[in-house]
Order: structure tokens, then sequence, then C-alpha cells
């Protein structure tokens, strides 16, 4: 029992380091050369000229805010989905509930640009959750279809397909002068986002994260089965249903500011229980948020750095770090039996 | 009736609004085991999973402590009852001691944190299936005896009143099946619960239950002790077997057998032809046994196994009546196999037979 705590803190210790260096790392890097003591300065608001306050401030800051709080919601919303679906792989991007999120995003700012009107991040935040509520429902649909998880993985993909399918029609034919923000949203990115956004993102993801950790004990119980959980008290029906509301609601959130971010997910929750060498949600779900945070942060810097002044989409990166650990997952689950 | 622990009043159980099984009357006290035993399908697991309320019920009640169950929260239920059911778990990264653990859920407040006497109570669960040495182990490492200790402590911590278990002892090899029967037995004479499970093994079941209710493809079909249920006649028409299979005595079964005139004739008793008739049933030969007293364990063998038998009550030397007609089987069959070596005032008969034997060239070596 000590070495197990005594495990944690260390691990929760080095994912601390990690963000930090990696939020130093991002704050301190980027496309405009600004000297590492103005920084320092604009952070500790004593001086510095207006443009590189601009930068930084207004800029690189709420980058890396939304790169952590979405990338932390995101490996929480894979936790959560894999538990429900009692499959390693599902994720938020692989079952197709990003996608949704997209679609349905993606058709709201069409028609508030067609009409003029500027979408509220709250106007887009909801239809994005609408629908990721419409992939979700269909992949339950196939879940209750079928026993096998596999197939309930194509599945996921298959409408993550179509829905992005729709998506890029829809946004062939959209306005020109739009095109060109519309489509960076939908390859997925955390560029353009402002203070603003940072603090409705914030606001809907940190409750929602505190519900998922209130959760925890359920979770647990859950682990064991279905059965075993309701023969230890747990009210099934209340508990699938919350469960959904917060994964969908999670990866809605992700979507609705950044686009679909894949792998980040799977890969995460998985890292993380190897890490911790354990599955008691207690210690997952906030971990998973470090290690999303700091996967994310990380996966960022590399995006808009790598091939500066040129930005990857961030599910290039994620995507070439996540799919490897997915492919370990099912060589390992392969192994077991 | 009224005063026991958990009984039900005309339940009717089965899926999706389709009656299976109905009017099922069953009551249990603290300190006993009901076995539920009857062929596959019949609905054994239905009954099960709907006294645990996995299931909804179709119709009737079930009574816990005089209440209806219906109108127990989730919690005070699983307070009251806890479950071992078929299906493996394949929890990830948790150890044995975890899934113990989490038999405390019920008791542990909004975040699941254990207090101390939480984790003495899971101590002592562990040390009465003797599963504590495993604490620390992966449950997905170990055996699939140690599997269903660990989950029968996950079941005791849980501290019910009423456990409910669906073929705890299927798929273990026999060792692991006495040991956890008599955990089972320990757990009910101390700790005063009551017990509800499935079984498959008859033989095992007559042993355990104080209690038995079979159930067939028409429903519930018989309840009673084991000593009403465990008769060669009702047991052989509940599972469809033939009546000289299954031998009440001992709870065991033989194959079915041989028939057809005999081929060959043994003489045996005291025990010393079961080998020698099983072998001849294994061979495909029908065979008659004689000459056997009726308390002779060779009888109750020869009752599942032999074409023909020649039987002489107990304690009587063997009669003239019987050693001619065994003489004249001999005949007919030509080959004799004797299975006794020295022969005593009540069969005395037998050794004129081996001589008659002996005399006609029919004595075969008995080790074939």
């Amino acid at each position: 029992m000590k070495t197990n705590t005594k495990r944690y803190l260390i691990c929760f210790g080095i994912l601390f380091v990690l963000i930090a260096a990696a939020f130093i790392l991002s704050l301190y890097s980027g496309s405009i050369n600004v000297p590492v003591r103005e920084i320092t300065d604009i952070i500790t608001g004593k001086s510095g000229s207006l443009t590189s306050a601009n930068i930084i401030l207004r800029i690189r800051l709420p980058r890396i805010l939304s790169a952590v709080i979405l990338g932390g919601a995101l490996s929480v919303s894979g936790f959560l989905l894999q538990t429900f679906f009692n499959n390693p792989i599902a994720g938020p991007f692989v079952l197709g509930i990003s996608s949704g999120a997209k679609l349905a995003a993606a058709f709201a700012m069409i028609l508030s640009l067609k009409s003029g009107v500027m979408l509220s991040s709250a106007g887009l935040l909801t239809s994005a959750f609408c629908g990721s509520m419409a992939s979700m429902g269909l992949i339950i649909l196939v879940s209750g279809r079928t026993e096998k998880n596999s197939t309930l993985i194509i599945s996921g993909v298959m409408i993550g397909y179509i829905c992005s399918a729709i998506t890029d029609f829809a946004v062939t034919f959209a306005d020109d002068s739009n095109i060109v923000n519309l489509h960076n949203w939908s390859m997925g990115s955390f560029s353009g986002i402002d203070s603003g956004d940072v603090k409705t993102m914030a606001a809907v993801v940190f409750p929602a994260l505190a519900a998922a950790f209130l959760m925890s004990k359920q979770i647990g119980a859950y682990q064991l089965g279905e059965i075993y959980a309701r023969s230890s008290g747990v009210n099934i029906r209340l508990f699938r249903i919350l469960l959904i509301l917060l994964s969908s609601f999670l990866s809605a959130a992700v979507t609705a500011f950044a686009g679909p971010v894949s792998f980040v997910g799977i890969a995460v929750p998985h890292l993380i229980k190897s890490l911790f060498r354990t599955s008691k949600p207690h210690v997952v779900i906030p971990a998973s948020f470090l290690g999303g945070a700091f996967f994310c942060l990380l996966c960022d810097w590399i995006a808009r750095t790598a091939f500066a002044p040129t930005e990857l989409s961030i599910s290039t990166v994620t995507a070439a770090f996540g799919a490897p650990v997915v492919i370990r997952i099912m060589l390992h689950k392969k192994k077991d039996r | 009736m009224e005063k026991a622990l958990i009984y039900t009043k005309s339940l009717s159980v089965g899926y999706s609004g389709k009656v299976l099984i109905d009017g099922i009357e069953i009551s249990v006290n603290s300190g006993e085991i009901l076995t539920l035993i009857g062929p596959n399908g019949a609905g054994k697991s239905t009954i099960l999973k709907t006294l645990c309320r996995q299931l909804q019920k179709i119709s009737g009640a079930v009574y816990i402590n005089g209440k209806e169950s219906d109108y127990f929260r989730n919690r005070e239920l699983a307070k009251n009852m806890s479950i071992l059911m078929t299906g493996r778990v394949e929890p990830e990264l948790m150890t044995c001691g975890d899934v113990v653990k989490s038999g405390r859920y019920p008791y542990t407040g909004q975040l699941g944190i254990l207090s101390e006497n939480d984790r003495i109570i899971a101590m002592e669960a562990m040390n009465l299936t003797s599963v504590e040495e495993l604490a620390d182990k992966s449950f997905s490492c170990i055996s699939d005896g140690q599997r269903q200790r660990v989950m029968l402590a996950r079941a005791i911590c849980q501290e019910p009143e009423i456990l409910i278990l669906d073929e705890p002892t299927s798929f273990l090899d026999i060792h692991h099946k006495l040991e956890l029967l008599s955990i089972l037995k320990k757990l009910v004479y101390e700790k005063k619960i009551a017990v509800i499970m499935s079984m498959h093994e008859i033989e095992l079941a007559q042993k355990i239950s104080d209690y038995v209710v079979c159930i067939s493809s028409r429903g519930i079909d018989k309840c009673g002790t084991p000593e009403e249920i465990f008769t060669s006649e009702y047991i052989s028409r509940l599972y469809a077997i033939s009546p000289s299979s299954y031998n009440s005595d001992f709870g065991s079964v033989e194959l079915e057998c041989v028939k057809g005139s005999p081929d060959v004739f043994v003489i045996a008793g005291n025990g010393s032809g079961i080998r020698t008739f099983r072998r001849l049933q294994r061979m495909n030969i029908p065979f008659a046994a004689g000459v056997l007293h009726e308390n002779d364990i060779d009888y109750a063998a020869a009752k599942s196994l032999a074409s023909e038998i020649i039987s002489e009550k107990p304690f009587e030397p063997v009669s003239g009546i019987n050693i001619d007609k065994a003489t004249k089987l001999m005949d007919s069959c030509c080959k004799v196999i004797c299975c006794l070596e020295s022969f005593g005032t009540f069969n005395a008969g037998n050794k004129q037979l081996l001589k008659y034997a002996e005399e006609k060239g029919y004595l075969v070596n008995k080790l074939f």
C-alpha cells in the first residue's frame, strides 16, 4: 500500500514537472522571436513592448492554456468511454464522436456566417454537443447489437468518415472568405483561440472533470463489470447516462474550440495506466488530465515550431505519437489471450 | 415460512416479459444452503438473477427480512445480498486485494475511500477463503480456482446476509471444487449466511445442500431435502438419464450399461468386481454378474453396468436355485471371469461355480 502511494506521488510529480517544462518551452518559442527577458517581464507584468505583450498574452498564453484544458478534457473523455464500452481502444475520435461534433459545429458556423451573425462560443459548444450526442447515440445502438469490440470500433471509424465527408463537402461550398478559417478548424488546431474562449472552456471543462472525479467510486465498481457493479449498489442506468453525457460533453467542448484531435483519448489514459500501474479511477482521472495536458502542449509546440512558419494540424502530430500506442495496446491484448 | 430470511411468493421469472418459470415459492433461513439443480437451460440462472435484481421479475414478490425487495434501495440491497456469478471478469491492472475491497462499495462514502475497518474486514474475508497471499498479485495472472476464491472473498467482504452463487464450482478441478464448498460450508456455519446457489455436480449438491429445488423444462419440478430428492428414480427422470446410471447412495454415476445377452459371466463379490465390470463396459462387452449379495458394493455397481445379475438376499448363503441359474448362464456364455480369491461361508456357492467353470474350461484369465 505504502509503495503504491509513493509511486503515485512520484508519477504526479513527474507529470507536473513535464507540464511546467512544456509550458515554458511553448511560451518562449514561436514564429516571432521575442527575447526571453522581455517575455519574463510581460508575464510578471513589469514592462514590454505592446506587440510583444500582445503576442504573449493574446496569442501564446491562451493557446497554451487551451492546449492544457482541452488536452486534459480529451484524455479524461477517452478514459470514460473506455470504461463505458469496456474497450481499451475506445475514444472520442475513433468512435466518431469528435467527428459528429465537428459536423454539427461546422454546420452551425456556416449557417451563422451565411446569416451574418457571429456565432458565440456557447452556441458553438451547444451545436458540437448535439453532434457528439448524435454520434454517441448511433454508437450505443451499434454496441447494443454486437458484443464484438472490433465491430464497435469499425462502426465508430465509419461514422467518423461519414461525418468528415459531409463536413468537407459543406466546407468546400462555404463562403470563400471564411474557408481558410473553417478549414483550419476542421483539421484540428489550437490556434486562433482568445482569452475569452479560454474562460468559457475552463467554465465548462472543469465542472465536468470534477463531476467525473466524483464518479470515481462508481467507475471503479464498474470495472468489475455491470453485474458486480449493480450488486454492490451502483444505479447502473443513472451511471451510464451520466458517463455518456460527461464524455460527450468533454469531447464536444474540445471539438468546438479546437476541432477534432485524434488519438489523445486512447493513448494518454493507456500510458497513464502503465505509468501508474493502476486503473483506480481516482488516480487515473486526475493523472489522465495532466497527461493529456502535457501531451497536447508538446504536440501543439511541435505542430507550430517544427516547420515554422507553416503550422501542422494538431492531429498530424498527435496521430504520429498516438497511433503507435494503439498498435501496442492491440498487440499487448493478443499476448494476454 | 414467513420467518425465513429470504422467501418468494408466486414469483415468475423470464426474459423481456415472457414467463420462463412461474409459481416459484422458495425460502431460505440464515445458516442454510439451498441448491437449485436441473438440466441446462431450465432457468436456474434466471431465477438467481431475478432474486438479486439483476433481472426484472415478471410478477410475484421476493421478501428479504420480511420486506419486499423492490422497496430496497440499491445500497441497502447490496448490504443484504452479494453475488458470485458465472462469466469471467477481466479487470485491468487490478490486484486481488483491489477486487476483494471492491466489495466494501456499499459501506464507503462518495469517493469510495476505505476506512481502517473496511481494510480489516477485507483482510478477514481473504483469510476465510485463504487468498491473503494473493492480495498484491494481479487478478489477471491467477488460476481459475484462485479467481473463484477471490471473488468469493469479495462477496463475503460485502458482509451480506444472503449469498447468491451461480454454478460456483463449474470449471474447477475436483480439488478446488471441494475446497470452495468447504469454505462455503464454513461460512454458512460461522457467519450464519443464507446461501442460494445453482450446481451441476449432483454428487456434490447432495452432500452440501440443506434443501434442494429441482428445475426442469416444465418449471419447478420438486423441492425437498437431499434425502427426498436424490433417489435413483427421481434424478434419472429429472435429467432424463437411464435409471440404473445414477447411484443414489454415493451420488455417483456410471456410463450406460451394454445391453444384450451376456458374453461373459463374472463371479464377484466384496468389491472385487467393480474394476472388471467397468472394463467390460468400456470394451462394449455385455456381461452377467453373480452371485452377488444385495448388500455387496459389487451389487450396486453391477446394477448399473451388468446386463444380467443373479443376486442373493443379504447375509444368506447362496441358494441352490441361484447356483442353477448361474450355471445355466455360464453354459450360454462359455466365458467366465472369477474376481474372487477366497470364499467364505455365505458365498460358498460361488466357489462351487468357479469349480464348475474350471471343469468345463470356461475360465479365462481374469486380467485379460
